[in-house]
């Protein structure tokens, strides 16, 4: 389907980082099922670096592809590194998302900030 | 590839495309134009008119040629609005999950002064005629209720409708786009007033439909312009798309029995195997429904993504959910029979043709199982439901 970039196929056809961490120490759910979609992350960080990260995704193809890339584009880097995430950097990481699929990209923005959230607050 | 879509447009016939090329290379003349070219034009025209007419138990004049069924609605509404306007008139009847081309013409009148009551179209996806009855009053001018709805299938008491309407004196309209070609449709026996319908939806071409009203019922212009159709829509006629959607109809309601033998056992192999997908439901009334239609919405997973997953494993579909509409909610349709929009973003809707096979049934029950439990493997939504955080609807 030409609606969405190979990449944002990529992404969705072949999701990295699925899953769940059993022992992450970072977990942030945002999103509702009434809107359609819902992002929850899992980080595992040790010595301020986000050594495993995962996503679980109820959403379209642009939201389970924007909740892959946002996880690759965090995964192995440090805690203050990944505050800066911005939902442009998924965009354009994922070369492009159609206008009305963009919340999706502010949505896996947000996941990670709620996670990053819940670490510090079990710091 | 299984093309599993066609209540949102069907492959031409054979039959309509030869039809379609040999009007276009030899019938090109202007109808209306005197020389032979224009009357040799005029003439087909004129037998595409008749073949409608009575396949769906018109005489020719109470025909009029649209581009398809959004046009045949808006003027179908806007005709009798206008007419009920004259004699103080003012309230018209639909149903809640009317097609766009209903609703967004009744939304216009309704900021023009007029009211509008949505009928209430229960879980099963079905108008009750006895509603239709109570809620006519003095001042309204037409009841709209659609033959088949498009989403979800099911089939709409329409002769009944049109019985009281007739009794209490009010036009009647059924947009019959989904229905016309695949299940019985004749209006004098169904007591149908006006009647909206669209070539691609029976293997006729896009861009081409019919309204049907009955003589006695003056139209209004939308189109303003030349004499063409009795002076009430204005533009030369598109001759060979009508000709080859006189052609297709002909075929299809000379097949409707032959197909629905056909399509519906399939129809019901899917629906049982899709049955067996935990938390999941048929939406509509089981019947009576077209025989191609399959719509189910499975909890925990969205649509959009389910849609993806088909369309790789070579199936065609389409879906409800706020993803696939280009808006924020999941269909009106789902939604007016009370599903929550947490299940309706999980719907999918398989609208079968005429070339489906066993096997092709067998393989899309057999996709959509694996899809659906590959997206809940990871939907946080399912997880929660699973681990008892919440509870199931379906
Ligand atoms: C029930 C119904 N009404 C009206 C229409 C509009 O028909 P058309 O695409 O020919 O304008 C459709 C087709 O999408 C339909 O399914």
């Amino acid at each position: 389907m030409a609606l969405y970039s190979e990449k944002v196929m990529d992404h969705f056809r072949n999701p990295r980082n699925v899953g769940v961490i059993e022992d992450a120490n970072g977990i942030g759910e945002v999103g509702n099922a009434k809107c359609g979609d819902i992002m929850k992350m899992y980080l595992k960080i040790e010595d301020e670096i986000i050594t495993d990260v995962k996503f679980e995704t109820f959403g379209c193809g642009s939201a389970i592809a924007s909740s892959s890339m946002a996880t690759e584009l965090i995964k192995g880097k440090p805690v203050s590194e990944a505050r800066q995430l911005t939902n442009q950097a998924v965009v354009e990481a994922l070369d492009g998302l159609p206008a009305h699929k963009l919340h999706c990209s502010v949505l896996a923005q947000e996941a990670i900030e709620a996670a990053l959230e819940d670490y510090e607050k079990r710091k | 590839m299984i093309y599993a879509d066609n209540a949102a447009t069907t492959k031409m016939s054979d039959a309509a495309i030869n039809k379609m090329i040999e009007v276009a290379k030899e019938t090109y003349g202007n109808p209306s134009s005197l020389y032979e070219f224009g009357q040799k034009a005029k003439e087909a025209l004129e037998l595409a008119r008749e073949k409608v007419a009575c396949l769906i138990g018109a005489e020719p004049r109470e025909i009029l040629f649209t581009s398809g069924g959004s046009e045949a609605d808006n003027q179908a509404i806007r005709s009798a609005a206008k007419l009920g306007e004259k004699a103080g008139k003012k309230h018209i009847i639909s149903t809640a999950f009317e097609h766009h081309a209903v609703l967004h013409t009744l939304e216009k009148l309704k900021s023009e002064g007029f009211e509008i009551t949505l009928l209430d179209v229960h879980e099963d996806g079905l108008v009750r005629p006895e509603e239709v009855e109570q809620a006519i009053r003095e001042d309204t001018c037409l009841v709209t209720v659609m033959f088949a709805n498009n989403e979800i299938g099911t089939i709409q008491p329409i002769k009944q409708i049109g019985e009281i309407c007739n009794r209490h004196q009010v036009l009647f309209h059924t947009d019959a786009v989904q229905a016309i070609g695949h299940v019985p449709v004749n209006v004098a026996d169904q007591n149908i007033d006006m009647l909206s319908a669209s070539a691609h939806k029976f293997h006729g071409p896009k861009g081409v439909g019919f309204l049907y009203a009955k003589k006695s019922i003056r139209l209004s212009n939308l189109i303003e312009g030349g004499a063409q159709e009795r002076g009430r829509r204005a533009g030369t006629e598109n001759v060979p798309g009508i000709c080859a959607m006189a052609e297709a109809l002909s075929e299809a309601v000379a097949n409707i029995e032959k197909n629905r033998d056909h399509i519906e056992p399939i129809r019901n192999r899917i629906i049982e195997g899709l049955s067996e997908i935990p938390h999941s439901a048929l939406n509509g009334s089981r019947e009576p429904r077209l025989p191609g239609n399959i719509n189910f919405c499975f909890e925990g997973i969205e649509g959009e993504s389910l849609l993806l997953l088909l369309d790789d494993k070579g199936i065609a579909a389409s879906s409800g959910s706020a993803c696939t509409s280009g808006s924020l909610d999941p269909s009106h349709v789902l939604l007016a029979i009370g599903r929550v929009h947490d299940v309706a973003h999980g719907s999918l809707r398989l609208s079968l043709g005429e070339d489906i096979t066993d096997e092709d049934a067998d393989y899309i029950i057999s996709a959509v199982k694996e899809v659906v439990e590959y997206l809940r493997s990871f939907s946080p939504v399912w997880r929660n439901l699973v681990a008892g955080k919440g509870k199931f609807i379906l």
